[in-house]
């Protein structure tokens, strides 16, 4: 029977079918990190466990880091005793560590992928929304709460019921300027921020396949926006040549069986999706985000939409949004003046990033009135830019290079936005204080957030683009 | 985890669509490393004026008196957004023991699950009838039965919920019981899975 690349994945991770809705699915890679792990420890602790396969568990720290002096203790107390608590765990439980100081450090979404952790046709969870990132390898891979962490660590498998199967085809070349973070951003403001609640979403089409590894983790990353349990692409070449040789990834001998095995991992040509959806990739432009939710997305040249065609309920949320945000229904976004720039977070901040951005400030500056944060998602990408060069080039164009953490993302750190100021960011959500209490978010791609950057306002880059 | 079978109860409702986990509790309040005490930051950035406790927003549903209960109804996707699981906490912290919406995010409703929470999925007009009620009006929701009424009404509805998730609740157990049961099952998979 011909199956999508989900099905082969899931059957292949099948412990046990407990009833037509219940299954037990095996976890080959299990990350953790300080925020969604204490109590899932405490859980089993008090069950008298061990993890129970602690070789498959990889931690680090991100959420909660500063990313300023990372050498130094970190100042808020309850972040700081809640690194203590991870490193104290991992410690008592055998489980690998990349903390504060380690070379390896970053944001989990950013190392799994960077390491050659993650690897096609695992299954692989996190305490976190956005571990969909992984999908873009030709996994499995979905973010769970702190009881379905502490399933994981007793018994290495989880509870799950099988979602739907959605599969979205982008075909066609993408226009000039148009990045993944556009073409994801597009596709939430088509099908609303629970376009695709309790569906794995599959993204094929040749837009998608010439899209580099980086730019189809950004994909995956925000499948969660649109409620998808997993996104997921079909690993090919360009995903081969991404995982050769990195730090975790099979060698020699392993590495030709691998390459056989994940070369399986592909839609079957009659498999049955419950949803399809067609996209031509020349309509997508630069999109940013006016709203409260990243379905709430245009392009840069449209205006901000009425809500002349919403029922009752669905106006006074909307107008909620715009009330939050400062704006107003049928203002053109372009030209809003910006306060802040965050480049960073787990769906923005790899080299790849980095680079596209530098190439395009390279030899300008930044408009006074933004303050502007790059925040590279690991060590390993710090490490990578200021080999390059890429950190002078920031901080000639007035930009900030900050240490790895999650950062401006979640307005948990010290890193946030003040209230009432607008920041574009390359984050993931633009949720009501978000960033901070307050703050208003509107979420872009890294070089429309950096055009903001030079100009200090909401601008077409295509218009500085040579 | 405490067994649920019947919950009946006045409602608070929160006419609000799209309520995500960092509306339910933002990430400045993750920072803890046990369950307890996350009520009181439930919905904290509009229970507050300014992030300030000595000011409540008298405009939001939580500081009017007059909404009580143990039952939370909001509009449709509710706990969208973060995998936070201490969205469901600050939830039960506060004393609600189900949330009743025309559609619930996965993440939330598995977590609402996993803490006896009980996520109920009504039609939309289910839902807008709810709204109109007063709030002296209660609702009743029978797990055993799948049902929710409106007492004053006797309107009612059937809820779906999974199988053998309304069993844990029932009963009061949880999944890590169940799946230590299958120890020898999973390790005779990992002898055979690459």
């Amino acid at each position: 029977m011909p199956k999508t690349l989900f099905e082969k994945i899931w059957d292949n991770h099948t412990v046990k079918i407990v009833d037509d809705s219940n299954t037990v699915l095996y976890v080959d890679r299990h990350l953790i990190h300080e925020v969604t792990s204490p109590q899932a420890f405490s859980g089993i602790e008090k069950r008298g466990l061990k993890v129970f396969r602690p070789q498959q568990t990889i931690a680090t720290a991100d959420h909660n880091v500063p990313t300023l002096n990372q050498h130094l203790p970190i100042q808020e107390e309850l972040s700081r005793l809640q690194v203590e608590a991870l490193i104290k765990n991992c410690k008592n439980h055998n489980i690998e560590l990349y903390g504060l100081g380690h070379k390896f450090q970053g944001i989990v979404h950013v190392i799994g992928p960077e390491l050659g952790i993650t690897q096609p046709g695992m299954t692989i969870v996190c305490g976190d929304s956005h571990t969909s990132t992984h999908g873009a390898f030709g996994a499995i891979a979905f973010g769970i709460g702190t009881s379905e962490v502490e399933m994981v660590f007793a018994s290495q498998t989880i509870f799950q019921t099988k979602p739907k199967l959605m599969r979205i085809n982008i075909d066609g070349k993408l226009n000039f300027g148009v990045l993944s973070k556009d073409i994801i951003l597009y596709i939430i403001s088509k099908i609303s921020a629970s376009g695709a609640t309790s569906y794995a979403v599959e993204y094929s089409g040749s837009a998608i396949r010439n899209l580099s590894m980086e730019a189809r983790m950004t994909i995956c990353n925000m499948s969660i926006e649109m409620g998808a349990r997993c996104g997921l692409i079909a690993p090919d070449e360009i995903t081969f040549d991404y995982l050769k040789g990195r730090e975790f990834a099979p060698k020699f001998d392993e590495w030709e069986k691998s390459i056989t095995n994940w070369k399986k991992l592909f839609s079957d040509d009659d498999a049955k999706f419950d949803k399809e959806i067609n996209i031509d990739a020349s309509e997508i432009k630069s999109m940013i985000t006016y709203g409260t939710n990243p379905g709430m997305g245009i392009s840069i040249n449209e205006i901000i939409p009425s809500d002349s065609a919403m029922n009752s309920s669905e106006k006074s949320s909307f107008n909620k949004a715009l009330k939050y945000m400062g704006l107003q229904s049928g203002a053109p976004i372009k030209g809003l003046k910006i306060d802040f720039v965050f480049i960073g977070s787990c769906t923005n901040s790899r080299m790849e990033d980095l680079r596209l951005v530098a190439n395009f400030v390279k030899g300008k500056k930044k408009a006074e009135n933004v303050e502007v944060w790059i925040v590279p998602g690991s060590k390993q990408v710090e490490k990578q830019a200021i080999e390059e060069g890429i950190d002078k080039i920031f901080s000639d164009a007035g930009f900030q290079l900050r240490q790895p953490g999650c950062s401006a993302c979640l307005g948990m750190n010290e890193d946030k936005i003040p209230a009432g100021k607008y920041c574009i960011s390359t984050s993931n959500r633009n949720f009501e204080g978000r960033q901070g209490a307050g703050a208003r978010t509107l979420l872009a791609s890294p070089l429309t957030a950096a055009a903001a950057a030079i100009t200090g306002y909401v601008t077409d880059v295509t218009e500085l683009l040579n | 985890m405490q067994p649920v079978k019947i919950i009946q109860s006045t409602f608070v409702p929160l006419s609000v669509e799209n309520i995500d986990t960092d509306q339910i509790i933002p990430a400045r309040f993750l920072k803890a490393t046990t369950k307890d005490g996350f009520g009181k930051n439930l919905f904290r950035d509009w229970r507050y004026e300014n992030n300030d406790e000595s000011k409540p927003n008298l405009n939001f549903v939580l500081n009017q008196s007059q909404f009580k209960g143990s039952i939370l109804v909001a509009g449709k996707n509710f706990g969208c957004g973060s995998s936070r699981e201490h969205a469901a906490w600050s939830i039960l912290d506060f004393g609600f023991k189900a949330v009743v919406s025309s559609f619930f995010a996965d993440i939330f409703k598995n977590n609402a699950l996993n803490n006896g929470v009980l996520p109920i999925t009504v039609t939309e007009d289910f839902l807008q009838k709810i709204f109109q009620q007063n709030n002296l009006s209660t609702l009743t929701i029978n797990l055993e039965e799948q049902t929710i009424s409106i007492d004053a009404t006797l309107e009612n509805e059937k809820f779906e919920i999974n199988s053998y998730k309304k069993n844990c609740l029932l009963n009061g157990y949880d999944d890590i019981d169940f799946l230590l049961s299958l120890k020898n099952e999973i390790e005779i998979f990992e002898s055979t899975h690459n």
